[in-house]
C-alpha cells in the first residue's frame, strides 16, 4: 500500500494493456432504500483494472448512493460490492482500497496543505521524511509545488480541487472514486481540469470512477459510460455507442439532446423502413424487432434536422422560436400533433422567420432506433 | 453626505457605547478606587490613599480562601467538560425535533432562581434524602451517605449550574460540523476514534475552550453554592467579599479583594489560551 512506484512515470498505456480484462470491482444485485423511496433497484457491474467508468444521470438518479456504497460509507440494503475477488461489503470505509474525491473537496481547514495530503499516511504510521518526500511527489504531481504551507482557506477552487485529488492519490488506492469533482469549477477551469484528470489517470494506470450530470465531461474523459435512470443502469458502452447509438429515448435525450419521433410501422424495407407520423410517411433505417404496424420511436439528433420550405418527405412544422447562441442557429418548431423538434446548425438562414410553415426531415442513417424492447410489446 | 452617513452610524451605536461607559467600565474604576481607600471605623469609607487593603490579603487565612476557590474550579470544570462534551456532542447529532425538547429541558430550570434550586439540591442529598433513601431501598448501600454538607456536594452544586453553558457552546459548535471531513477522514483510512481524535475534537475545540471558560470564570464566584451545600468547610473569595460587604462592613478591603480576584482569572484566561493557541472562541472574545 506504501508503495508509490507506479506513480512515477510508467508509460500507463502499457499498465492498462496487460491488466485488459481484469475484473477489479463488481457489484451484485445492489439495492438501496431511503425511507420509502427505493433509490437502488438491484444493480449489477463490473468494472474493469485501470479503466475510466463514467456514472452519468441527473440529480437524484442514484450515482452518488452506487459511489458511498463502494466507498463503503452507505451500507446497501441488498447485495455484494466485491472488490479484487473479496466480499468487502461489510467492511467499514478505511479497510477498503478505495479512496474518494468529495463534491465538496472536503479538504480539513486546520491543517496545511501538506498535512492534508499526508494525512491517509500520517494515520498508518508511515515515517515522517517518508511522508514529506511522497507529498512533494504529489504536489508535483498535480502542479502545485510549493503550496506546502497554504492553509484551504487561502487556495482557489481549483486548486483545491488538486489538493483533494492528491490526497486521495497518495494511498495509491485501487480505485479512485470521484463524486462530481468538477462540479464548482467554471466552465474553462473545468474544461482545463477534465484533460488534466485524464493525463493523470493515463500516467498512473489507476481505475477512475467518476459521477457526472454532464454530458459533455462524460463523453470527454471516459473509457466507458453508465447511463443511469431511476437508480437503475438505463444503458452501459463507450462513449460512441451512447452518443451514436443510444439505445432508449431517454439516452438519445440526456446525452444527445436528441428529438424523439414515434409512429407506426408502414414498410419494412431491406435498408429502409417507412414510419407513419401524423398522416405522413418518414424514413429511418432498420433495426431487429420492428414489425409492420408496430409502433417506432426513432431519435434525431439536432445538428441532423433539415428543414425545407416545401418537401415530398417529411414533417410540416410551424418555426416557434428562434435564437442565435455560441456560432449555432436553434431554432424550435411545433409539429401537426403539438410534439415539438429542436433543430441546431452553425450559420444564420436568414430567410426563415417565426410562424413560417415548413417541413422538417432527416437523411435515413441519421434517425436511430430507441426503445425497441417497449415497442415490441405495444 | 458621506459625514452624514457617518455621523448615523454614530447615532445608532451610541446607546452601546453609554451603556458599557456607565454600567462596566464605571462600577470596574470606581471598584479598583475604593481599593485603595481607607476604612473608617464608623460607617462609610475615608478616601484617603493605602495600600494596607492588600496588604491584608497576604494573610494565610484569606490566601487559603483562594486556593480553595481556584481548587474547586478546578475540579468543577474539569467534570463539567467530562460530561458537558459527550452531552453537547449527542444532542447536535439529534433530529432536529428531539434538539428543540432537549433545549426547552436545558433552559426550564433556568425560570427559577438558582439560590432556590440549590436549595432543592439539600432535598435531594440530605441524610434522609431522595438520593439516600432510594439507594438504601435498592439495596446498594446499607447506610445513608453523607454527600450534603461536603466537597463532593459542592462539586455536584457547580456542575448542575453550569453544566448548560458547556453543553450549549459544545452543541453549537458540533451543529456547524462538516460532516463529510468526517467521512473524508475515515476514506482516507481513519477508524471511527481515530477520525473523532483528529477532526471532530479539533474542529469542534472553540466550543470546548468556551465552555472551560464559561465554567471556570463564574465558579471563582459562585460562593453561594459552597455556603449551601458545602456547610461552612469550605470559604471561598466570593464568601469573604460577601463578609467583608455586610457583616464586617469593610468595602475597600472587599474591593481589594475582588481586585485580585478578577486580575488572577484573567492571566489564567490569558495563560489559557496561550497555550491553547485559540484565537476565536466560540461566539465569545
Amino acid at each position: 500500500m506504501n508503495d508509490i512506484r507506479h506513480l512515477q512515470e510508467t508509460p500507463a498505456d502499457s499498465a492498462v494493456a496487460d491488466a485488459g480484462k481484469e475484473t477489479l470491482l463488481e457489484l451484485k444485485g445492489i439495492s438501496k432504500s431511503f425511507g420509502t423511496t427505493d433509490v437502488l433497484k438491484d444493480i449489477d457491474l463490473s468494472i474493469e483494472r485501470g479503466e475510466f467508468i463514467t456514472f452519468l444521470g441527473a440529480s437524484g438518479c442514484g450515482k452518488t448512493t452506487t459511489l458511498r456504497i463502494i466507498a463503503g460509507l452507505e451500507m446497501p440494503d441488498k447485495g455484494q460490492v466485491i472488490l479484487e475477488g473479496r466480499d468487502v461489503t461489510m467492511l467499514e470505509p478505511h479497510q477498503r482500497d478505495v479512496n474518494t474525491v468529495f463534491q465538496n473537496y472536503a479538504l480539513f481547514p486546520h491543517m496545511n496543505v501538506e498535512a492534508n495530503i499526508g494525512y491517509g499516511l500520517r494515520i498508518r504510521k508511515v515515517p515522517k521524511n517518508e511522508i514529506r518526500e511522497k507529498v512533494k511527489k504529489m504536489l508535483d504531481l498535480v502542479q502545485l509545488s510549493g503550496y506546502e504551507k497554504r492553509m484551504p482557506s487561502e487556495l482557489s477552487g481549483g486548486q483545491k480541487q488538486r489538493v483533494a485529488i492528491a490526497r486521495s492519490l497518495i494511498n495509491s488506492p485501487k480505485l479512485l472514486l470521484l463524486d462530481e469533482p468538477l462540479g464548482a469549477l467554471d466552465l474553462k477551469l473545468r474544461r482545463a481540469m477534465q484533460t488534466e484528470l485524464k493525463r493523470l489517470q493515463k500516467k498512473l494506470g489507476i481505475t477512475f470512477l467518476y459521477i457526472t450530470h454532464d454530458q459533455e465531461e462524460a463523453i470527454n474523459m471516459s473509457d466507458r459510460i453508465v447511463v443511469m435512470r431511476d437508480g437503475q443502469f438505463e444503458q452501459i458502452g463507450t462513449p460512441d455507442e451512447i452518443y451514436n447509438r443510444p439505445k432508449t429515448s431517454y439516452v438519445a435525450d440526456f446525452v444527445g439532446n436528441a428529438n424523439i419521433i414515434s409512429g407506426v410501422v408502414e414498410h419494412i424495407g431491406e435498408e429502409l423502413t417507412d414510419i407513419r407520423v401524423n398522416n405522413c410517411l418518414i424514413t429511418a433505417g432498420t433495426a431487429d424487432g420492428l414489425k409492420k404496424g408496430g409502433r417506432a420511436v426513432v431519435a434525431v439528433r439536432r445538428e441532423n434536422i433539415k428543414v425545407c420550405r416545401e418537401c415530398k418527405k417529411g414533417l410540416p412544422a410551424v418555426i416557434t422560436d428562434k435564437s442565435f447562441n455560441a456560432g449555432q442557429l436553434h431554432m424550435a418548431f411545433k409539429l401537426e400533433d403539438g410534439r415539438e423538434v429542436v433543430a441546431s446548425h452553425y450559420g444564420i438562414d436568414t430567410d426563415l422567420t417565426v410562424d413560417q410553415k415548413v417541413c422538417v426531415g432527416w437523411e435515413p442513417q441519421h434517425a436511430v432506433f430507441v426503445d425497441l424492447e417497449d415497442t415490441q410489446e405495444a | 453626505m458621506e459625514k452624514k452617513k457617518r455621523s448615523g452610524l454614530f447615532l445608532t451605536v451610541a446607546p452601546l457605547y453609554i451603556f458599557t461607559l456607565v454600567f462596566v467600565a464605571g462600577p470596574l474604576l470606581y471598584m479598583i478606587a475604593l481599593s485603595f481607600a481607607t476604612n473608617s471605623d464608623g460607617w462609610g469609607t475615608l478616601w484617603k490613599f493605602t495600600l494596607e487593603n492588600y496588604k491584608k490579603i497576604a494573610d494565610p487565612v484569606y490566601l487559603k480562601s483562594f486556593s480553595q476557590s481556584f481548587q474547586l474550579a478546578f475540579t468543577s470544570t474539569i467534570c463539567i467538560t467530562l460530561l458537558g462534551y459527550p452531552f453537547g456532542y449527542f444532542m447536535a447529532k439529534q433530529s432536529a425535533k428531539w434538539k428543540k425538547r432537549i433545549m426547552l429541558l436545558i433552559m426550564v430550570p433556568f425560570w427559577t432562581s438558582s439560590l432556590i434550586r440549590m436549595y432543592g439540591w439539600i432535598i435531594l442529598l440530605q441524610a434522609k434524602g431522595v438520593f439516600n433513601t432510594l439507594l438504601v431501598k435498592l439495596g446498594i448501600i446499607e447506610e445513608p451517605l453523607k454527600i450534603l454538607y461536603s466537597y463532593p456536594a459542592v462539586v455536584i452544586g457547580m456542575i448542575y449550574a453550569l453544566l448548560p453553558f458547556m453543553v450549549l457552546s459544545v452543541y453549537s459548535s458540533v451543529e456547524k460540523m462538516d460532516w463529510s471531513l468526517v467521512e473524508a477522514a475515515r476514506d482516507l483510512g481513519a477508524s471511527r476514534a481515530k477520525a473523532f481524535l483528529t477532526i471532530t475534537l479539533k474542529l469542534t475545540l472553540p466550543g470546548l475552550l468556551t465552555g472551560v471558560i464559561l465554567s471556570f470564570v463564574p465558579s471563582m464566584g459562585l460562593f453561594f453554592i459552597a455556603d449551601i451545600l458545602g456547610g461552612n468547610k469550605i470559604v471561598l473569595v466570593g464568601s469573604v467579599i460577601q463578609d467583608q460587604l455586610t457583616r464586617g462592613s469593610n468595602w475597600p478591603f472587599a474591593a481589594a479583594l475582588a481586585v485580585v480576584l478578577m486580575v488572577l482569572t484573567s492571566i489564567m484566561i490569558y495563560l489559557y489560551r496561550k497555550i491553547t493557541h485559540v484565537k476565536d472562541l466560540e461566539g465569545f472574545f
